[in-house]
């Protein structure tokens, strides 16, 4: 348990100090060191769970076992990665004239807010508390959203701050109604709102008021997600804001949503006994995920067509664990973590794509690979690795997604490869011109620090050869703790 | 002998009508900080007026000649089922909300018609604003009172009076609600400011007035009577619904004593809660009558929403 | 049961409760801004109201310091700082008209018919009336966001979105009891900061287009020209 201590404690240090602090040149290292210390933390978090089981906390507020385990490692490995991408980054923004000191500072003591409050999402037990961190994670990146303060910057986090501040009153209302339906057959107390104790007595709760409540906390924090059609908050938000903080939301926030709302299913299912919640989810998913695809043709910046990709891939992710069962699910907890990894790496090198060629246009961008050819080959790679090509790990899986429907719903599995197809032809069909055409005048390659990038994805190819036995086992556990049974 | 007191009853309710006009007009004085004239002058009004010659207009019909006394009778009548004092009378049995909402508009009818009928300008002007008013007022009117039907159980006001009566002092919302929504629609329907103004003979303002411009004599005396008359129905419509404490359930001398105090006193803090609202506000113009009539309206929709979701008793499965 | 049922104070709470919803109804019809904020306030202080005279009923003296935080949060705080923006902003004399009032209302009476009918199945199991307000705090939610949706001013908008708070919370009192403190003090700590990024928002928007009217935020969308 202390070491989830030390995780709230780093990472709240870290914003007190940078928010007192984060206006001076070394502010970058500083976020850099906090994020590593929060990864340091969460290994020794991640194998305590490992060996002793889960755990719980004196008063029942917080509740580690393998599945927010993962997600914890997951989230820290990416936010460090992210901040030693952000360092130079945000240095060089500052030399350009783009963001004063002030905003700096902002920037950084919200970056570690963003982190606590994901970090509490993660492990706390209580289901209200989860909600007051989900809300706090959309106030911690608002005002970033629109740290350029050009008119479409604040626009974007305009709409991004009521879409998703309405969307998560409707979880609000959700929880409120689980609560209910706890205090009505467990009796009034502080532990009804506990998901230990709701899981535990879920058989005993009332199904009418638990699918009630299910359809308010999926279409809430479905709109965290981004499922659609949820989801118009998310490519303005995504492209208008710094590229760490695109890189972050859409490779951590929106895996923690789904969390949640996996947990809530969960519940749902022991108190049900049907598969209305994973109807619903399959629903809304394999909407997201073809409509998404849809639209990845339509984009001309850059970075809102990465956006409409996490987009597709979230709503893969909800359709896998909606269609429930071992496979599925192992399969989309996998899809989970090279989704993530992938998903910042591309938004690292969009980042430096667009800083490159000094646009997110993507008809104006051109000659990646001539000019500087890190950054093209990033871009190819990581597109690549998105698309679902072999051998990188979204492909497995998305392959093991296939596999788990092909046997329990046959006839969904050419709207999947339709879904995969048209998201393939799009990403490439934009990608490509970029990667290879004439190279513009005056194109200079720039100081880039691309090892991040190179990083995730030699991980996330490693993945797709071979998944480590640690990692299988977690994911095993994880799986049996979702759907009771063992893939 | 309630054949008899029905008749007192609605004797004693059209003769003090135009008690209750010169009380409105003495605290209206008052509040102007003027002089104010006897409380009994409107029964002087009324005789002058009875005494003198009466003039038809050229193109008048024999409806500019009857209609007074259709108006008169109708409004008499409504004030015959109305529960003034008692509530146990003999025609109670008649005594339904939505005849009274017809005998106010049989009144309306003839109204109207016999101003159209006089040929002037002014009489078709008055005529289209009334109707207008009261196309928007009286569904508000109905829903209100429907809401106190919902919750008697039955559109018979004596039986709702009796319902009320019975369930001693209960704080309803539907009751809240239909009480605000019915005193806007009584501010309509009675000509009052802030819907239109009674002493007003300006073309932009005249409504009431415009359709009574062309009569005199003992017939515009029997039409001032009837508006009086339906100025107290209102009130005595609020105050008995929705405070119906004093009023006589048996016959005996001293409860219908103590019904008349009782209802001479809701009426007097009527009339002065109403002088009160026409000395603060401002007329409103005459487009502005819908989003206020709409107003009222929603009042009462809200009134009976609140009945069916917060009030009324479910059934158990 | 019906109201005739319950004691004064239950009484009390749905009178309490109906009088909410007519507030969330004059707030739709408001096209003043600093009365819309005002109504607001009235909204707030019904709510803290309601909730002393549950906890007074129920016997739960949470419910106390639950009232005393949302009479100080929304009943005092957050209308204060949104009358001084517009007085900065010069947005007291602008008007909000709606344009179609009429329809505005019918929607906001079928959305309170609506969720009376959600409601019925968390209604029809347990015997206390005080639960029929639980259709109210709904209620409430849906029409603050009729609210937000009817209306291109930026304040408009955030006065919703706190009226959608306040059905939320007065669902958690009707129904719940009140939710665990630490629950309620993150959610009140939400709020407020909430409100403090609003306000640093509408400057941000008024440097951005010189007007809080949103109807203006359209260079974003999914139609390129």
């Amino acid at each position: 348990m202390s070491a989830v201590y030390a995780l709230f404690g780093v990472t709240l240090g870290g914003m007190a100090l940078l928010a007192w602090r984060g206006a001076g040149p070394h502010s970058g290292i500083i976020n850099l060191r906090c994020n590593a210390l929060a990864l340091l933390a969460a290994m020794w978090l991640a194998g305590d769970v490992l060996l002793n089981g889960p755990q719980l906390s004196a008063g029942g507020l917080l509740y580690i076992d393998s599945f927010n385990v993962y997600l914890v490692a997951l989230t820290a490995f990416v936010g460090l990665t992210t901040a030693i991408f952000s360092n130079p980054y945000m240095a060089h923004e500052r030399e350009l004239g783009r963001l004063t000191g002030r905003r700096l500072r902002l920037y950084h003591s919200m970056y570690q807010g963003f982190m606590l409050a994901m970090y509490v999402v993660l492990t706390t037990n209580n289901m209200g508390v989860m909600w007051v961190a989900m809300e706090g994670a959309t106030l911690a990146t608002v005002l970033l959203v629109s740290l350029y303060r050009t008119p479409e910057s604040v626009e974007a986090a305009w709409k991004y701050f009521i879409l998703c501040g309405v969307g998560i009153a409707q979880a609000l209302f959700g929880t409120v109604l689980l609560f209910f339906a706890a205090e009505q057959k467990l009796g009034v107390g502080g532990d009804a709102l506990h998901w230990t104790v709701l899981n535990q007595n879920a058989a005993l709760l009332d199904p009418a008021i638990m699918s009630l409540a299910f359809v308010f906390l999926l279409v809430g924090y479905g709109t965290k997600m981004g499922l659609v059609p949820l989801h118009n908050w998310l490519p303005d938000a995504h492209s208008e804001g710094p590229t760490p903080m695109s890189a972050i939301l859409s490779g951590l926030l929106l895996n923690d949503a789904l969390y949640a709302v996996v947990r809530c299913k969960m519940l749902v299912d022991g108190a049900l006994g049907t598969h209305l919640a994973g109807n619903l989810m399959m629903g809304f998913g394999l909407v997201s995920f073809l409509v998404a695809a849809l639209f990845l043709h339509r984009q001309t910046d850059i970075k809102r067509l990465f956006s409409y990709s996490s987009i597709e891939h979230m709503g893969l992710m909800t359709f896998a664990f909606g269609v429930g069962g071992p496979w599925a699910t192992f399969a989309a907890l996998f899809h989970m973590t090279t989704h993530s990894l992938t998903k910042s790496a591309i938004f690292v090198t969009v980042g430096h794509a667009a800083q490159l060629a000094g646009t997110q246009r993507m008809d104006r961008i051109r000659g990646l690979i001539l000019t500087q050819p890190a950054i093209g080959w990033g871009l190819l790679m990581g597109t690549a690795a998105i698309a679902g090509f072999p051998p990188f790990g979204v492909f497995a899986s998305e392959f093991l997604v296939l596999v788990a429907t092909m046997r329990e719903y046959p006839w969904l599995t050419p709207l999947l490869l339709l879904g995969i197809g048209l998201a393939f032809a799009g990403l490439f069909r934009n990608v490509q011109p970029m990667v290879y055409g004439d190279v513009p005048e005056g194109q200079k390659p720039i100081v880039a620090n691309l090892w991040p990038v190179a990083l995730h994805l030699a991980i996330v190819l490693g993945l797709g050869l071979a998944i480590p036995a640690f990692l299988g086992d977690w994911f095993n556990q994880a799986t049996q703790l979702i759907t009771g049974m063992a893939p | 002998m309630s054949g008899l007191l029905t008749l007192l009853q609605t004797l004693l309710f059209v003769f003090s009508a135009p008690l209750l006009a010169g009380w409105s007009k003495r605290v209206k004085c008052r509040l102007q900080n003027r002089r104010a004239p006897s409380v009994l002058q409107p029964y002087r009004d009324l005789f002058k007026l009875y005494r003198k010659e009466p003039i038809v207009p050229y193109p008048a019909s024999w409806l500019f000649r009857a209609a007074p006394y259709l108006i008169f009778a109708s409004t008499v009548l409504a004030a015959a089922i109305v529960p003034l004092v008692a509530v146990n009378l003999q025609p109670a049995r008649i005594a339904d909300v939505i005849v009274l909402v017809g005998f106010f508009a049989l009144g309306r009818t003839f109204q109207v018609l016999a101003a159209m009928d006089s040929g002037t300008a002014f009489g078709g002007l008055g005529a289209s604003r009334e109707m207008t008013i009261s196309s928007l007022a009286e569904p508000a009117m109905l829903m209100a009172v429907f809401t106190l039907a919902m919750s008697a159980h039955t559109t018979n006001l004596s039986q709702a009076l009796h319902y009320v009566l019975d369930s001693g002092v209960v704080l309803r919302p539907s009751f809240v609600f239909a009480l605000g929504s019915l005193m806007l629609v009584a501010v309509a329907e009675t000509g009052r400011i802030p819907v239109d103004n009674p002493a007003t003979h300006l073309e932009l303002t005249m409504i009431h007035e415009a359709m009574i411009l062309e009569y005199s004599g003992r017939w515009l005396a029997l039409i001032d009577w009837a508006s009086q008359i339906k100025f107290m129905l209102y009130g005595v419509l609020i105050a008995n619904i929705f405070f119906p404490w004093g009023i006589a359930q048996e016959t005996g001398w001293q409860a219908l004593g103590q019904g008349i105090g009782a209802i001479a006193l809701k009426l007097a803090v009527l009339a002065w809660l109403l002088v009160l609202s026409e000395a603060l506000f401002a007329k409103m113009r005459i487009f502005r009558v819908r989003e206020y009539l709409s107003f009222a309206y929603l009042l009462s929709v809200l009134g009976m929403l609140s009945y069916i979701i917060l009030e009324a008793a479910r059934v158990h499965h | 049961m019906s109201i005739t049922d319950l004691d004064l104070y239950g009484q009390a709470i749905l009178l309490l409760a109906g009088l909410i919803t007519l507030t969330s109804f004059l707030m739709l019809g408001q096209s003043r801004l600093p009365r819309l904020v005002m109504i607001f306030a009235v909204q707030g202080w019904l709510l803290a109201a309601a909730t002393s005279l549950a906890a007074a009923v129920l016997d739960y003296p949470h419910l106390y310091v639950s009232a005393a935080m949302t009479l100080g949060l929304k009943g005092l705080l957050i209308p204060i700082l949104l009358q001084r923006l517009m007085l900065r902003l010069g947005l007291h004399r602008e008007m909000d008209t709606l344009t179609h009032p009429a329809s505005v209302m019918m929607g906001g009476t079928s959305l309170v018919i609506f969720s009376y009918y959600v409601s019925l199945p968390v209604i029809a199991h347990s015997p206390l009336v005080t639960l029929n307000a639980i259709a109210v705090s709904l209620a409430v939610v849906l029409l603050g966001m009729l609210l937000m949706i009817t209306r291109r001013q930026a304040v408009a908008h955030v006065v919703g979105f706190m009226s959608i708070e306040n059905g939320l919370f007065f669902a958690a009192v009707v129904a719940t009891y009140g939710m665990p403190m630490v629950v309620e003090l993150g959610i009140a700590f939400d709020v407020l900061v909430a409100a403090v990024v609003f306000g640093v928002f509408f400057f941000q928007i008024n440097d951005s287009i010189d007007s809080l009217n949103v109807d203006q935020l359209n260079k974003l969308s999914e139609v390129e020209p």
